[in-house]
């Protein structure tokens, strides 16, 4: 470890709202904003970028506001939060994509940034003149690729359709050979958003083992990621950014159990109080719980047992609505996807009007998932699209239970239960 | 350890450009180059000769309509080689134009997400374009020859016409790119403004037809210079144009160092508003 290669000194970044749109209700409103947009709209989009001291004016967002941190030489740095909490604009910043609205940061080194994989792929070129391309765009000189263009090829195994356009290869091979050329980057600074969310598993892991190369090679490394298991894995500390602003730094496993504990009490908030939602509001979750098979509610529940996951919710006055689809999205702790409970997957839509208020409830009969804690977003869409959308809508703790019902307590390691039957017969050959 | 400090804070005013950096990024400056060129035509059946077609196409038309039909004066050549003396360097200027315009905006996936100096997108459309252009020339060439017009000693000249031609796209492409990303209204309007423009500089017209006290005012249109430097050299229709040429390098420089400033200062919020 040595001296600080970057030094975040109270940085802030603001945003304007878009403009919000006026609604008109004659139509002679409607003409006259009309005929006075054009010059509004040269304002508003002036205005899009500009911004005087101390403008405090209630379209402005602080998107980060007094953030300050230094990571050391050779220091792997996780950065969690929650949507919208600044973490990509933290990395816009330091990757020298958009300039901060107030502070400084020093980088002493140069700074490779890969918010994407694939940056600049053009889907006519073909793989390796992809390689090319977006290997400089990366900034990585010509020589550079050269090098290790052998090496970047078999790292991505699509050798055989390297003067293929890439258009023709499935998304999968894109994605392979686009972190291949990233993956071979010598930067000092390596800053990372997110990328490993793609492609399949086996290749993931193989991601991943390289980031680990590269964390023990004494290179400086910032990596956002909602995963995790990767990021207990590869940081040593870690950052919370919440809101804008730090919310808690230090060692990785203590920032990622706060960071767990506060997704914990922020869904205790209810339903129809929380901002962090999307849609377009037409019906909107107003609050969700969990009874279980005597009707009272819960949010422990064993193993096998009935679960029933009610959400109330309610349809915007004025307004008739049918045809809705509702999903409950349930995650592990660790923020892996582990089913969708889709009321038109199990045939049970709900075609006719729906009343203006009540309660959508999903049972589930006999709960196949294994010890620990799990969290659900819950999500309606109508034929119009995304109604309503909360994330961490609610949460519940799975203890042991008898789901095979033999009176034995399956082995908590792994994450789900299933039903399955063996049997042992005699071979005849 | 410090040799590659960088020290990131808001900007204000006026940025000087970053040479060192420009420098670094050629690999990607010229990878972009020739993106440019490949990509422009790929997939399609005539490829690189769409290079040809625009404006052979327009010569055909204009021959015919002006030349024979309104029987605009062509200073002594055939119509269709005057013509197309002109549309070469203008369909080079026009096409340069409209691409760096749309560099930005064409590339607001790269500019949103990665580093790099923005200045590479618009001036790689300028270079990109020459290809385009150089393929027009043989054919301008042909057409020399067919017609038997050949070029004479001014010829030596063409190598700063072409560079002129370049610079003044350069300078206008740049100030088009960095309003056009902020306000869309800049690109829809390119396209008819090229085609207005058009009829400033002396493309389908000799510019004799403008009268002489209006000569210098019309000057100012650096391509007014190119064009009728173009048919000087080429075709030997009139002495080489100096003062059309002097004065138009000195609105393109305005318009290059201008505009390299403006992108210059529009650059910090490029990402915010892409």
């Amino acid at each position: 470890m040595g001296n600080a290669v970057i030094k975040v000194e109270s940085l802030g970044k603001c945003y304007r709202l878009g403009m919000k749109e006026e609604i008109h209700d004659t139509f002679v409103g409607a003409m006259a904003s009309w005929m006075r947009s054009p010059l509004q709209n040269f304002k508003n989009l002036q205005k899009l970028a500009a911004f005087n001291p101390g403008d405090e004016s209630d379209d402005i967002l602080w998107a980060l506001r007094d953030v300050s941190f230094e990571v050391k030489q050779g220091e792997v740095l996780g950065i969690i939060g929650h949507n919208g909490a600044g973490k990509s604009t933290l990395l816009k910043i330091l990757s020298r994509i958009t300039d901060p609205s107030t502070g400084s940061v020093t980088v002493d080194g140069r700074v490779a940034s890969l918010l994407e994989v694939g940056t600049g792929f053009h889907q006519d070129l073909t793989g390796r003149e992809n390689v090319y391309m977006n290997g400089t765009i990366l900034g990585m000189t010509k020589k550079e690729i050269d090098r290790k263009f052998d090496e970047i090829i078999d790292f991505s195994g699509v050798e055989k359709f390297i003067d293929t356009p890439i258009k023709r290869y499935s998304s999968g091979m894109k994605v392979r050979l686009a972190f291949s050329v990233a993956a071979h980057l010598e930067p000092e600074i390596l800053v990372i958003d997110e990328v490993l969310a793609v492609g399949d598993a086996a290749f993931q892991k193989k991601c991943l083992g390289k980031m680990q190369d590269v964390a023990t090679q004494g290179r400086t490394v910032l990596f956002v990621s909602h995963q995790l298991e990767a990021l207990s894995n590869l940081c040593s500390r870690a950052i919370m950014l919440e809101k804008g602003t730090i919310y808690k730094t230090g060692d990785t496993e203590e920032v990622i159990s706060t960071y767990l504990n506060k997704q914990a009490t922020q869904s205790t908030t209810r339903l129809r109080d929380r901002t962090d939602r999307q849609g377009d509001g037409r019906i909107r979750f107003i609050d969700s719980w969990i009874e279980n098979d005597k009707g009272d509610r819960s949010n422990i529940f064993r193993s096998g047992e009935l679960l029933k996951i009610v959400l109330a919710y309610e349809v915007k006055e004025g307004l008739a609505l049918s045809n809705i689809t509702a999903s409950i999205a349930i995650n592990s702790i660790k923020n892996i996807s582990v089913t969708l409970l889709r009321n038109d997957n199990t045939g049970d839509s709900f075609e006719g009007q729906i009343p203006s208020s009540g309660r959508l409830e999903c049972i589930v009969k006999r709960l196949p998932l294994n010890v620990g804690s799990y969290s659900y977003n819950v999500s309606v869409h109508s034929l119009g699209g995304l109604e309503d959308w909360v994330p961490h809508a609610g949460s519940f703790d799975v203890e042991p239970g008898d789901f095979f019902g033999t009176g034995r307590i399956p082995d908590r390691e792994r994450l789900i239960l299933m039903d399955h039957n063996w049997s042992i017969n005699t071979n005849t050959f | 350890m410090a040799q590659h400090r960088i020290v990131l804070k808001p900007r204000t005013g006026m940025t000087g450009i970053n040479w060192r950096e420009l420098f670094e990024y050629r690999d990607l400056f010229f990878f972009l180059v020739w993106r440019g060129i490949k990509v422009r035509y790929a997939q399609s059946a005539l490829g690189i000769g769409w290079a040809v077609v625009q404006p052979v196409f327009s010569m055909v038309v204009y021959t015919v309509i002006l030349g024979k039909l309104a029987k605009i004066q062509s200073d002594g050549v055939p119509y269709a080689v005057f013509s197309f003396a002109g549309l070469v360097p203008w369909t080079y200027f026009a096409n340069a134009l409209t691409d760096s315009s749309n560099s930005l905006i064409g590339n607001s996936n790269l500019v949103s997400k990665v580093y790099f100096p923005r200045m590479i997108l618009p001036l790689s459309s300028v270079l990109a374009k020459l290809v385009d252009f150089g393929i027009a020339m043989l054919l301008l060439f042909a057409l020399m020859v067919w017609y038997g017009v050949f070029p004479n000693a001014s010829i030596v000249a063409l190598p700063l016409l072409i560079l002129l031609m370049m610079v003044t796209a350069a300078g206008l492409g740049m100030w088009f790119t960095a309003m056009a990303i902020q306000y869309r209204d800049v690109s829809y309007a390119m396209n008819f403004i090229v085609q207005l423009l058009m009829y400033a500089a002396p493309v389908v017209y000799p510019s004799s037809l403008i009268p002489e006290k209006y000569q210098l005012f019309y000057a100012l249109n650096p391509m007014v210079g190119v064009i009728e430097g173009f048919r000087a050299a080429l075709l030997g229709t009139r002495p080489m144009p100096w003062d059309f040429i002097g004065v138009g390098s000195i609105v393109a420089l305005g318009l290059l160092v201008s505009g390299a400033l403006y992108f210059r200062f529009k650059e910090r919020i490029f990402a915010d508003v892409a």
